[in-house]
């Protein structure tokens, strides 16, 4: 293995996939896929929702088995069985849900799979925690060794997946949408660390929907779609319009239009809203908002300033010690999510797949989830299923989710079109004030574009919309107000003409602008 | 579309059916171990089960129970509860059904009887919703609730058919006997050696019943979804407590019916027993073996009543011990329960045509 290795240099071809179908039932994932990564480069593989990224790299890993084509890695064929003998042979998988044991340190479950033992059967701490350390060491990534994982940031988990990649001597990187889940402090930190790999001579696949990113920090793109191979280009010699439209297929509009809001009356007003987050700690500390008929009010911030309490508080799902909710006047403060709903509120929760998503329900069992016992879904308790999967055909395609039929499970579609089928069957109803968190986690251009324009034509037609999320970029193009939200408190609400990236960011950092002295 | 939905059954099928084969084949390894001729072993279960209309219906008497607590555990299952106190509410059922059955109170036999089935199957849903509320209300893990909820139900059971309900008439600890309005009809006549009676008819029509509430109805859906979800259930609006009470509610009055049946059409009157029957027990592996599918536990529950009539017959007719078949029904248990081991298996995997993980199963990621 070692004499092949000295034989492959930098530049040259160290992994090739090749005429890679796969089929599942109902569609097929990649057809005839081609896919070669170089030596010590970062090579981005981009497509839509759906488009079979996801299922290349699985079988990359040996999670799954392809239907036909072979994969050579050094230039031979691989021939692996399963994930773990994939990591052995080189190739190592960074899942963009991790696949971590909490409750373990950070050096217990990097050491998971081949712990040192003492006396042949006892887990050798020390000793794990010294690889650890050599490590971190070796490759610059500091980590604390005796942390929970539970106890740390989404940033530091990857880090730790990564290590543990590593440290089985992985030489090829695949990074599934590592960066969905980051800070922009994180991702900065992430990058940091992927040029620091390619540099030492590893390679890396990476996988984003954000083609700021992808013009950042790859060498090559390629680009992917309905499972074929669009074409491959240097990253130099492309622009993310290109990009967009290699992926889409026609122009993609990646700046938001729209008119100024005419703000109607107060819809929605929280005040002094003070909860605690899981952990029995103080997350909201007093936050007042207010949100008017036809306007998108981003809330921006820092993930962990309390974001996701607020929303919880706001539709029901966590109970406010203090404070008061009022929707169209009437006081809904501590309702259960169902009264909030029932009282107009919609919402997009920042976790698909813990609370937007039953994924052993079929994607149509998933469209009712609040109103299964609403007409016309059911008549007296009886559940009438052909209007339930026509009333689900109808929003799938209204929303593009991509998948075989109805009748398919949540949890098999792609990251993407999970997202995209919680956003179509919330922004389906017709509320009266939306809540989103995160709307477009995940998503591809083309359905961010939709998503946003569907957003600014909801707010025309006169909905309160509350827009939380941790893309600065978004916020600025979609909220017609923002405030800022800082330790559980709003720092300051301003107008979309007065806010600048600057200003956003001291406040978000806690600091307040001179010039917004007093802002409120 | 078509052609996916039969694939699917196919699936579903495929690992209780070649646990069962395995089963089977280790069963006979096992006789020939022993010193038995597996040939003849097996035909002393085939010809014990169905060699005669008696034996048809003693397999049959033997399965009614099971159907219904295999229902009654697969739905605890379909809502992520694991109601291992069918056992005692078998045998509140059995009281229940015992005293109002011998009440006269000058009904007709279709008030009767109804109201004697209705007083079992009430028993049995208060057992079992006492673990139910104290998991809604306390989140007390409902397995240690229940299996104390079952000795108290046979504690009870000893003390009130020793005293209170006792029939006063003889010496043994028996309750009075039902009336005739309250008596299940014994389809070769109501004293006929051969039992088999309308209980198997009541029986299947509460799998389709259970089928019928499960994925017709809303209180179905609200079930499975706090089964398979609670957190996106209570996002959606489903109130989780209500549902692990109402489960445990349905559940128990199934058990309960168990034991209703067992009274109207077997036995007739309370007999003290002394130890766990094991239907409720035996209801777990049903539904297991059933994939917790309400029309999967039908042949699940036949399945476990030839085992179990057969391990009788086997011993009487070819000398094999009656813990050969307990060992096939672990065997089959355990390799349904680890039904990752099936999949997993490279022929079976070939057969479906998936991976390792299960097309479905695998959690979607982005
Ligand atoms: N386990 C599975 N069972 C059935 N279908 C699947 C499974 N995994 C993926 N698919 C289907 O294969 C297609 C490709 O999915 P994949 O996850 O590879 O997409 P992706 O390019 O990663 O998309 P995204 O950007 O949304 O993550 C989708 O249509 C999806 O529904
Ligand atoms: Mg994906």
């Amino acid at each position: 293995m070692s004499e092949i290795d000295a034989t492959i240099s930098p530049g040259q071809v160290i992994l090739e996939m090749k005429g890679i179908t796969k089929a599942f039932p109902g569609i097929v994932a990649n057809s005839d896929v081609d896919f070669d990564l170089k030596k010590g480069e970062i090579h981005c593989l981009l497509g839509e929702n759906g488009a079979g990224k996801s299922t290349l790299m699985k079988i990359l890993y040996g999670l799954y088995k392809q239907d036909k084509g072979e994969v050579f890695y050094k230039g031979e064929p691989l021939v692996v069985n399963g994930p773990a003998d994939t990591l052995r042979q080189g190739i190592g998988m960074v899942h963009q849900h991790f696949m971590l044991i909490k409750p373990l340190t950070v050096a217990e479950n990097l050491v998971l799979g081949n712990e040192p033992t003492k006396y042949g059967f006892l887990i050798d701490k020390k000793k794990a925690k010294a690889e650890l350390m050599e490590i971190s060491t070796t490759f610059g990534l500091a980590i604390e060794p005796d942390a929970k994982i539970m106890d740390i940031s989404v940033g530091m988990q990857q880090r730790v997946e990564i290590l543990k990649a590593l440290h089985r001597g992985a030489e090829v990187l695949i990074l599934d949408e590592p960066t969905a889940v980051l800070t922009p402090q994180e991702t900065k930190e992430l990058f940091v660390i992927m040029r620091k790999l390619v540099h030492d001579g590893k390679s890396i696949i990476f996988i984003s929907h954000k083609l700021k990113e992808v013009m950042e920090i790859s060498d090559r793109v390629t680009v992917i779609n309905h499972g074929r191979i669009i074409g491959s280009v240097k990253t130099s010699e492309t622009s993310p319009s290109q990009l967009a439209n290699m992926m889409v297929g026609r122009e993609v509009e990646l700046i938001v239009h729209k008119e100024p809001a005419k703000p109607g009356k107060e819809k929605f007003r929280a005040e002094g809203l003070v909860a605690e987050n899981d952990r029995g700690l103080p997350a909201l500390r007093g936050i007042d908002l207010s949100v008017r008929a036809g306007e998108i009010l981003g809330v921006c911030g820092v993930d962990g300033n309390g974001q996701t309490e607020l929303v919880q508080c706001i539709t029901g799902m966590r109970r406010l010690s203090a404070g008061k909710v009022t929707l169209n006047g009437k006081d809904i403060t501590n309702m259960p999510p169902k009264r909030c709903f029932e009282a107009g509120i919609v919402h997009v929760p920042e976790d698909r797949q813990k609370h937007g998503l039953v994924l052993d329900f079929t994607v149509a069992e998933n469209m009712i989830l609040q109103t299964y016992n609403k007409k016309p879904f059911s008549r007296g308790i009886t559940l009438r299923w052909d209007e339930i999967k026509s009333y689900a055909r109808r929003i799938i395609s209204e929303f593009d989710v991509r998948t075989p039929d109805e009748d398919t499970k949540a949890g098999s579609l792609s990251g993407g079109n999970q997202q995209k089928a919680i956003l179509a069957r919330e922004l389906s109803r017709t509320p009266e004030l939306i809540v989103v968190a995160q709307p477009t986690r995940g998503l591809d251009v083309g359905a961010i574009e939709y998503i946003h324009k569907r957003l600014v034509s909801e707010r025309d037609s006169g909905r309160a919309v509350l827009l939380v999320s941790l893309e600065l970029d978004e916020i600025m193009s979609l909220s017609d107000r923002i405030a800022v939200i800082y330790e559980g408190r709003i720092m300051g609400t301003m107008d979309i003409e007065d806010a600048t990236e600057e200003t956003l960011g001291l406040m978000m950092a806690g600091s307040m602008p001179a010039s917004h002295k007093g802002v409120m | 579309m078509e052609r996916k939905k039969d694939n699917s059954a196919i699936k579903e099928l495929i690992v209780p059916v070649t646990a069962v084969f395995i089963g089977l084949v280790l069963g006979g390894i096992l006789m020939t171990l022993t010193g038995v001729n597996a040939i003849e072993g097996y035909k002393a279960l085939i010809m014990g089960c169905f060699g005669r209309l008696e034996y048809v219906s003693e397999t049959i008497v033997y399965t009614t129970p099971l159907i219904f607590t295999g229902l009654a555990i697969a739905l605890g299952f379909r809502c992520g509860l694991f109601n291992i106190g069918c056992e005692g509410q078998y045998i509140v059922g059995l009281i229940g059904a015992a005293v109002v059955g011998a009440m006269d109170l000058g009904l007709p036999t279709f008030i009767h009887l109804p109201l004697t089935m209705l007083s079992g199957m009430a028993c049995g849903a208060i057992w079992a919703s006492v673990p139910g509320l104290l998991k809604a209300k306390f989140g007390i893990h409902e397995v240690v609730n229940s299996i104390m909820m079952n000795y108290i139900a046979l504690y009870l059971s000893h003390y009130l058919v020793n005293g209170p309900i006792k029939d006063p008439g003889i010496t043994s600890p028996y309750s009075r006997e039902i009336l005739d309005t309250a008596k299940l009809w014994r389809f070769f006549g109501q004293n006929s050696p051969i039992r088999v009676n309308s209980g198997i008819i009541i029986a299947i029509a509460a799998a389709l019943f259970v089928y019928y509430l499960l994925f017709k109805t809303t209180i179905g859906y609200q079930i499975r979804a706090v089964g398979f979800n609670p957190e996106a259930a209570r996002y959606g609006g489903i109130s989780v407590p209500t549902n692990i009470v109402a489960a445990m509610f349905i559940s128990g009055a199934l058990a309960g019916l168990a034991g209703a049946v067992q009274i109207m059409g077997i036995q007739f009157k309370f007999l003290d027993i002394f130890a766990f029957q094991g239907y409720g027990l035996d209801g777990i592996a049903v539904a297991l073996v059933g994939k917790s599918h309400p029309l999967g536990v039908l042949p699940s529950a036949l399945l476990f009543g030839i085992l179990q009539r057969g391990s009788q017959t086997m011993q009487m007719l070819a000398g094999v011990p009656k813990e050969t078949i307990g060992i096939m029904q672990g065997v089959i248990i355990i390799i349904v329960a680890a039904e990752g081991i099936i999949k997993g298996w490279l022929p079976i995997r070939k057969i479906l045509g998936t991976d390792k993980k299960a097309a479905g199963k695998e959690v979607g990621r982005a």
